[in-house]
């Protein structure tokens, strides 16, 4: 009597939290703060991925076993996005401009569907449309900001231009208010807790998106090589990395991604390093990657021609005694920037894949195994990119405090804006200063 | 006796089983036996008499409202003890929807820790005697009073003081979010959350005030050795600093908590993003001159004040589902009295110039100094009345500070959009379910209760004045010139020789000075 109490109780027990897990997540009012606390056991199914595989890859792989034509179309998916890379590179600066624009309103999107699912807010009145529009509002904002510094000149012309440029901020935050009162407006009764999360949701994944992908069209505009030495270094460490770990893989590296190992990253880092040093040495000689970006008016187009820099112009570096012996010369002519690239793919190595834990840490927290399903075989696009983000951030900082100084254009736009009185201040402070330092002479009214 | 509360207890499970089931799709076997089981069982029960919470339920079963109810009502009770689902610790309500009024939900949703009376022992025996009401106002009032005579205090003290009392407000509104956020996720036993979320807020902190340090102590900083390394490399220090609590974070990641840790990230960071960035605009305007911190914080707090005497009064038609007690009279009421508040207060305060001007370092005194020639807006100026207001006050102009016009768009968006904020606040708070952020000022809830409004408001007087009044800093863009390459600079140089010569600002006379 007693064994059959004690199993019906297991029993009912067992049943009862089945069906009391169903029965919240089936629910859709405000169960949402009990199902977060409840741990990461009850995330609702995500409807299983479609497969994007196009028709010719299927016909042309049916043949072999499922492990490898996994393989294949990684690889074959692979070589396409480098040769798109190329394709794009050839083109110039402003396709990939464009191009990162583009990635960054597919990331927003994959990060905000992901949001919906979790959320089931599909059928919440205004937040699609509130999501786009500060989308919207944060790109104004980023982007006003690029089109005034680089292309003064341009916006001088142009009287609407002028007044767009000289109340930007102004405009950019009462296009924001706008969208912050439709969302105080739009708080349905039911529903404010989701609403609130999807509010901090939103903003979280524009800080992420929005901002990096600026910095990154700010790198572009340094020059086209910090935009791709970086990105070639993470990418060549998702390479090497992931080759190292399958080929000597054995000691598991973190709990959170179980297959890299410590083979994989140390062997990836030194790998990285030597083709960041390599692919910096390519680079460095010409002229089309080397110079900053710049608008001309006259052409009316983009051009990258100036005379390089000193970090682009070869130096005879002498070699410390050991590295004498082995490779039995006394100097070495490297350009300064190789020497940056290393930095470079350093931080590419060793912290770049802390975006990726990050990514997949998340993809774990709400139980997806990609974000999208964009590319056949790697998943959407920000599985891709996820490294990449904290290394644009990098390079940026690593810009502004190391190799250059503010954006010269930036400084006289401002000057110009000054008051006549200040702009007279100034001009004697700057006059004294240069005479001081020999950079203009006394007599000399260029 | 054992074997018939285990049976009675699997009878309980079932019933409660059978509640959830109707809204599952498929039903465990045992549904339809539970009802006369559970009668049954409850009258063998009821004979011993155990006041055991079996018994009350089963008292409540049989005599009270339906199963659901009971079911609902108690299942709290239930996790607590033990009994029903042991190992969840869901303190959150299973009650559905969100109520109006605080007052009504207070009884049955579950409770975050009561709220302790903060009231000083003091106010409490003085009001001893006044009803529970007139006590809440009274202590309402003395409050508010005691608040703005603290205000006016602090502007006297100056500057240094005031950047103090916004560092110390915003480490405060920071601490009781992070502390709901923590009440909301039960995460006080996660590793390392509120080192965590206190290193960010310290990295933030340490970006924000070394570029500020940067920008006014410039000359302070120049001298010092260290200061200068630091503030050279800065973007990259605090860089370094933030990456370190990033992957400090992902290596803090629990395999079971993983959707918890990603939850508070994100709260922390848009915690950050309110609270720190605009705690810094604050202390932006407040350099730019004393006057345009104090009146827009003025002109909010007197919409609060005057649109809930205006509601009190005259209040009729609500304005807003989200926060009943507002109404539009007190709205439009709140809006002509700011105005016209704003006016009188910025007339009174740019006749002293401890108000108006910018604040600065002084190197030699080593101080800060409010001293300086007002600028063109804080000095008096003849306006001509148009015909239509002239007919009623009798003057054909009147003499006014152009900074009083400012103060009306000021006012203006104080008053209009400055209750978004406090929309805002308040849907978060029902959200969430809580009455008040905190409970640090007595009468009036937390410090983010009194401070909502005021961010919206910070972030649009800098906008305002970067747009508007003034353009970029001078000090800084000499700072930034000085950092060019010597070309660069000569072409700078070159260009804005031209440019002032073009607009006949440089002559030649000035030239040879």
């Amino acid at each position: 009597m007693d064994l059959w109490l004690c199993e019906m109780a297991l029993a009912a027990l067992q049943c009862a939290q089945q069906c009391a897990q169903q029965v919240r997540e089936t629910d859709i009012d405000d169960r949402y703060g009990d199902l977060d606390a409840r741990g990461d056991s009850d995330v609702p199914e995500i409807p299983p991925s479609s497969d994007r595989t196009p028709e010719i890859l299927k016909k042309a792989l049916s043949g072999l076993s499922s492990r490898w034509k996994n393989w294949w179309i990684r690889g074959i998916l692979t070589l396409t996005m480098i040769s798109l890379f190329f394709l794009i590179i050839y083109m110039g600066s402003f396709m990939l401009m464009l191009l990162v624009l583009g990635i960054q309103v597919k990331c927003f999107h994959e990060i905000i569907t992901i949001g919906y699912r979790v959320y089931h807010s599909y059928d919440l009145p205004w937040f699609r449309t509130l999501s786009w529009y500060f989308l919207l509002c944060v790109n104004y904002f980023f982007y006003g900001e690029t089109v005034a510094d680089y292309f003064a000149t341009f916006v001088q012309r142009e009287e609407q231009l002028q007044f767009l440029i000289r109340y930007h901020r102004f405009i950019s935050f009462a296009l924001y208010l706008a969208g912050f009162c439709m969302f105080v407006l739009s708080l349905v009764k039911k529903h404010y807790r989701l609403q609130f999360y999807m509010f901090a949701w939103t903003h979280v994944t524009l800080l992420i998106t929005v901002t990096q992908s600026h910095l990154v069209i700010q790198n572009l505009f340094e020059g086209m090589i910090w935009f791709l030495v970086p990105i070639s270094s993470v990418i060549c460490n998702d390479i090497t990395a992931y080759l190292f770990g399958f080929f000597f893989g054995r000691t598991p590296l973190i709990k959170l991604s179980p297959k890299k190992t410590w083979e994989g990253f140390i062997g990836g880092f030194f790998s990285t390093v030597i083709f960041g040093f390599i692919a910096a040495y390519v680079l460095s000689k010409h002229q089309y990657f080397v110079c900053p970006v710049e608008y001309r008016s006259d052409v009316n187009s983009f051009v990258t021609e100036c005379e390089p820099s000193e970090l682009f112009r070869l130096q005879s570096y002498s070699l410390p005694p050991f590295l004498r012996a082995v490779l039995r010369r006394d100097t070495v002519s490297m350009y300064p920037f190789q020497i940056h690239s290393i930095a470079l793919s350093t931080f590419a190595s060793l912290i770049g894949p802390f975006g990726g834990f990050f990514a997949s840490g998340f993809k774990r927290a709400f139980k997806i195994k990609d974000f999208a399903n964009t590319i056949p075989g790697h998943g959407g696009i920000m599985d891709r990119f996820d490294c990449q983000y904290l290394m644009a951030t990098f390079v940026h900082v690593y810009i502004t405090s190391f190799i250059r100084g503010p954006n010269p254009s930036k400084v006289l736009q401002q000057l110009l804006v000054l008051q006549p009185e200040q702009q007279l201040n100034i001009y004697r402070t700057l006059k004294t200063h240069l005479i001081e330092k020999g950079i203009l002479q006394p007599t000399l009214k260029a | 006796m054992s074997n018939l509360t285990a049976f009675l207890f699997v009878l309980v499970e079932a019933s409660a089983l059978k509640v959830l089931c109707k809204q599952c799709f498929k039903c465990i076997h045992g549904c339809e036996e539970t009802d006369e089981a559970i009668s049954e069982a409850a009258e063998l029960r009821m004979e011993h008499s155990e006041d055991s919470v079996m018994v009350l339920l089963m008292r409540e079963l049989l005599s009270g409202p339906g199963l659901d109810e009971v079911v609902l009502l108690r299942s709290e009770e239930w996790c607590s003890q033990g009994l029903l689902f042991p190992k969840e610790s869901e303190s959150e309500a299973k009650i559905d929807g969100e109520t109006a009024s605080d007052s009504e939900s207070r009884a049955e949703a579950a409770p975050p820790p009561a709220s302790i009376d903060d009231t000083p022992e003091v106010l409490n025996r003085a009001l001893s005697n006044l009803s529970s009401r007139w006590k809440n106002w009274w202590v309402r009032g003395i409050l508010t009073l005691a608040m703005i005579a603290f205000f006016f205090i602090i502007i006297y003290l100056g500057p240094m003081v005031l950047m103090m009392i916004v560092m110390c407000v915003q480490i405060k509104c920071f601490h009781e979010i992070i502390t709901i956020g923590y009440n909301v996720y039960h995460s006080y036993d996660l590793p390392w959350f509120r080192t965590l979320s206190w290193y960010f807020l310290l990295c933030v902190n340490y970006f924000f005030y070394g570029e500020t340090v940067t920008d006014y102590f410039f000359t302070l900083v120049q001298r010092e050795e260290p200061l200068r390394i630091l503030s050279k490399y800065h973007r990259f220090i605090s860089f370094t600093l933030y990456l370190t609590g990033f992957c400090m974070f992902v290596l803090s990641l629990v395999k079971k908590h993983y959707r918890l840790q990603f939850y508070m990230f994100g709260w922390t960071h848009v915690t950050l993003l309110i609270v720190v960035t605009q705690s810094h605009l604050v202390i932006h305007n407040l350099f730019e001159g004393m006057i345009w911190f104090i009146v827009p914080i003025s002109c909010v707090i007197c919409n609060d004040i005057m649109a809930y005497m205006f509601g009190f009064f005259f209040g009729r038609t609500p304005l807003i589902k989200l926060s009943p007690k507002k109404t539009w009279e007190g709205f439009i009421g709140g809006f002509f009295a700011t105005v016209v508040f704003g006016l009188l207060l910025s007339y009174v305060m740019s006749g002293y110039r401890c108000f108006v001007c910018p604040v600065e370092y002084n190197n030699d005194t080593n101080s800060f100094t409010v001293d300086c020639e007002p600028s063109d807006l804080f000095r008096l100026q003849e306006y001509n009345i148009p015909g239509v207001v002239q007919s009623i006050v009798g003057w054909k102009t009147v003499r006014m500070y152009p900074f009083q016009i400012h103060s009306i768009a000021l006012s203006t968006f104080a008053s209009l959009i400055g209750p978004f904020g406090g929309f805002f606040a308040s849907g978060f708070k029902r959200a969430f379910k809580i009455k008040d952020f905190a409970n640090t000022i007595p009468g009036h809830g937390g410090i983010m209760d009194r401070f909502d409004c005021q961010y919206l408001m910070a972030t649009f007087v800098n906008v305002y004045i970067a747009s508007f009044i003034r353009g970029p800093n001078p000090s800084k863009l000499i700072q930034q010139f000085l950092t060019l390459r010597p070309d660069q600079q000569l072409h700078i140089f070159n260009t804005l020789k031209s440019h002032l010569t073009d607009k006949g600002i440089l002559t030649s006379a000035l030239e040879d000075e």
